[in-house]
């Protein structure tokens, strides 16, 4: 051993406390001010609340919202919301259930608890829950759609439950109109094998906040993919709780923000069961003026989180001058005893060195571009897993590129 | 008979300490099936010259003209140039992440082609150039370049040559890092390249040992940015045994 390596050895008395990354990890470097409240509360001592008002106004400078243009909702997190039932056509699907249930329904809040105002006010503002059953082992996919939400401030809240040894595929597609703030509930039960697809392809003016919580059993496994393409606001927060010991996550998200659309998301994913397992991966693609993206990835290992596997990553490919993406990961380690953890983020511009390779191969310049773009984004799309949406995917990223093309 | 001109070019990079001249008069005329050998020390221009026909952004053409059978090169769009028949075998070839080999090269073949290639004798193509390259099948469904050797880009290059059919091809340094086994299969796909199609070919090497394999008509010694003699195969020999130290001095003389 050598002696420089000597002193972080020698600190044995102090216990493994909470570790947060600007320190650990160099990630000062990531341009974001937002570190400046990390060290003031780790991420599961956030106050949380199903009461809208228990929450303070929302200003624009809370660390949840800072990323945010929230003058452009205050409906949804200040105002009144209709919460009563709508309409949405749902595929079937053997040994899945699909009703609507009143708020005495006892699984509602067992996979989480709002964190802020928005998703404090859906769940203020809700009458029904929309609750999806599965159960069987066999895998199936349902999809669930909501094809115009209207112009009035909504409230929604929906429960996906996985029964135990449970298999299946859910996708919650959305487009039309929407001012919708919502909660969405995803239990999974010990060994379930569930994957959750939210798809977002709302019209150009549609504003959609909406915070999905899932709870992950002993054994199961949860999938969750955040596609975020259409839409003039769209912040989609998912919040995982690996509870069992050996649960597993995977969370995936693909956005593609146009001139002027705001794409968010802010992932958090807390380690409580032993052996749990975690991968984040979402990636972005940004062109056209004002075009905006945020990401935000909370990884946080418990005390009792041991051996424990976690990878976090964020990949944002700028196609044009007058974009704007943040990406600010933090790794949050209260045990000493895991088997890895790691991060990794990155922002960068279109490779010109790769476009000059595929034109010299003859291919014309826009459409080089459109097969880098698909390369890129197509890590996410091969790993949705149902065939059908997959195709669909690419040719709406096909759509997305020759929509702001010649600009 | 096709014939590619380069005719008293001129060629700048802009750096952080401003502009730099690297080419200054470069004259070259190459016949279809004819290969041209170009040797030169370490920054002589050899990629640039390369580069600048292929049409590089980065280097700009101060003066001169580039001809493909009269039609000006300079003109072109880099994709153009390629559509036209002109073919660059990139020294470092760029890793393309999430687009497969096979996805690149049909796109490549259309877009050269203005059309879709015949779907069976396509595949059976392809097939046949990578087992010819000693390419595993495998390579098929990779990422173009991702995690590829060094030596297996060069192979990749070669199998877009044999495929694409172009009627001149710049090959620059495609036998730097490759073994002795490798460079044989990398100068036989060469070969039948131009036996097949009558390709002209400008051979970019540091080192004479490619030319034990692909016998050039010409040989162009490149330095400081133009050539300084050109000669037949012997003058390669010549260099092999004195190497470039006699045209190195020359300068400072000057
Ligand atoms: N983009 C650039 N910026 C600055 N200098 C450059 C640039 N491109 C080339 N040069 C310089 O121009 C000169 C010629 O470079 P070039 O790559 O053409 O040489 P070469 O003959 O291919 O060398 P090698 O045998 O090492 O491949 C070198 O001095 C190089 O440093
Ligand atoms: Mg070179």
């Amino acid at each position: 051993m050598t002696a420089a390596s000597a002193p972080a050895q020698t600190d044995k008395t102090s216990t493994p406390g909470a570790l947060t990354t600007p320190g650990q990890h160099g990630i000062k470097e990531h341009s974001d001010g937002r570190f400046g409240f990390v060290p003031v509360q780790t991420r599961s001592d956030r106050f949380a609340s199903v009461n809208v008002a228990d929450f303070g106004e929302v200003t624009g400078r809370e660390a949840v919202w800072k990323l945010s243009p929230v003058a452009r909702f205050t409906d949804l997190t200040a105002g009144d919301l209709d919460g009563s039932a709508y309409e949405v056509q749902a595929t079937d699907a053997p040994g899945v259930s699909v009703e609507w249930v009143d708020r005495a329904d006892p699984r509602i809040g067992t996979a989480g608890t709002p964190e802020e105002r928005a998703s404090a006010n859906a769940w203020t503002g809700f009458e029904k829950a929309l609750a999806i059953t599965i159960t069987g082992e066999e895998a199936k996919e349902i999809t669930l759609a909501r094809a115009d939400l209207g112009d009035a401030s909504r409230a929604a809240h929906t429960i996906i439950e996985a029964k135990p040894f449970s298999q299946a595929t859910v996708i919650l597609a959305n487009t039309g109109r929407a001012r919708l703030t919502e909660n969405v509930e995803i239990i999974l039960g010990e060994s379930a094998n569930l994957t959750v697809v939210t798809l977002q392809e709302w019209e150009d003016t549609a504003v959609h906040l909406a915070s999905h919580f899932g709870s992950v059993g002993r054994d199961a496994r949860l999938k969750h993919i955040v596609i975020s393409l259409g839409g003039s606001i769209v912040r989609v927060n998912p919040s995982v709780q690996l509870a069992g010991s050996g649960s597993d996550t995977e969370l995936l998200g693909l956005y593609f923000a146009d001139a002027g659309q705001h794409l968010e998301q802010q992932v958090y994913v807390n380690h409580v069961g032993p052996h749990s397992r975690s991968r984040v991966t979402y990636k972005g693609a940004l062109q056209g003026q004002g075009a905006r993206t945020v990401w935000v990835g909370d990884v946080l290992i418990g005390r009792t989180a041991t051996g424990t596997d976690s990878y976090e990553q964020n990949r944002n490919l700028v196609l044009t001058e007058g974009t704007r993406a943040d990406s600010v990961p933090n790794l949050e380690i209260e045990t000493g005893d895991i088997l890895g953890a790691g991060h990794a983020s990155a922002t960068g511009r279109f490779d010109d060195e790769q476009l000059f390779y595929l034109q010299a191969r003859g291919i014309p310049e826009d459409e080089a571009r459109r097969l880098v773009v698909r390369g890129f984004l197509s890590e996410i799309v091969q790993q949705v897993g149902s065939a059908a949406l997959e195709e669909r995917l690419q040719l709406a990223i096909e759509a997305e590129l020759r929509g702001t093309e010649g600009q | 008979m096709s014939v590619l001109e380069i005719k008293d070019l001129h060629v700048s990079v802009e750096t952080d300490q401003g502009t730099k001249q690297i080419l200054r008069g470069v004259d070259l005329s190459i016949n279809e099936g004819e290969i041209h050998a170009i040797m030169g020390p370490n920054g002589s221009g050899k990629s640039t010259l390369a580069y600048t026909i292929a049409g590089h952004p980065k280097y700009h053409v101060e003066s001169g003209s580039i001809l493909l059978d009269g039609a000006q090169v300079l003109d072109m769009t880099v994709d153009e140039r390629a559509r036209a028949g002109l073919f660059l075998a990139m020294q470092y070839p760029v890793e393309i992440p999430g687009v497969t080999v096979t996805n690149f090269l049909r796109t490549a073949k259309t877009a050269i082609d203005g059309e879709a290639p015949a779907i069976r004798t396509w595949i059976k193509d392809v097939r046949e150039s990578m087992t010819n390259l000693r390419m595993d099948k495998s390579f098929a469904e990779r990422n173009v370049n991702e995690g590829f050797s060094g030596g297996e880009k060069k192979r990749n290059e070669i199998l877009q040559l044999e495929l694409l059919k172009p009627r001149f091809a710049v090959l620059d340094e495609t036998d730097s890092g490759l073994d002795v086994d490798a460079l044989k299969i990398v100068s036989e796909g060469v070969n039948r390249a131009k036996a097949n199609t009558g390709l002209g070919v400008l051979l970019i090497t540091h080192y004479t040992r490619i030319l034990r394999y692909i016998k050039p008509d010409f040989v162009h010694v490149f330095v400081n940015g133009r050539v300084a003699e050109q000669g037949g195969s012997e003058l390669a020999d010549r260099l092999e045994d004195e190497g470039y130290d006699r045209y190195l001095a020359a300068p400072n003389v000057g």
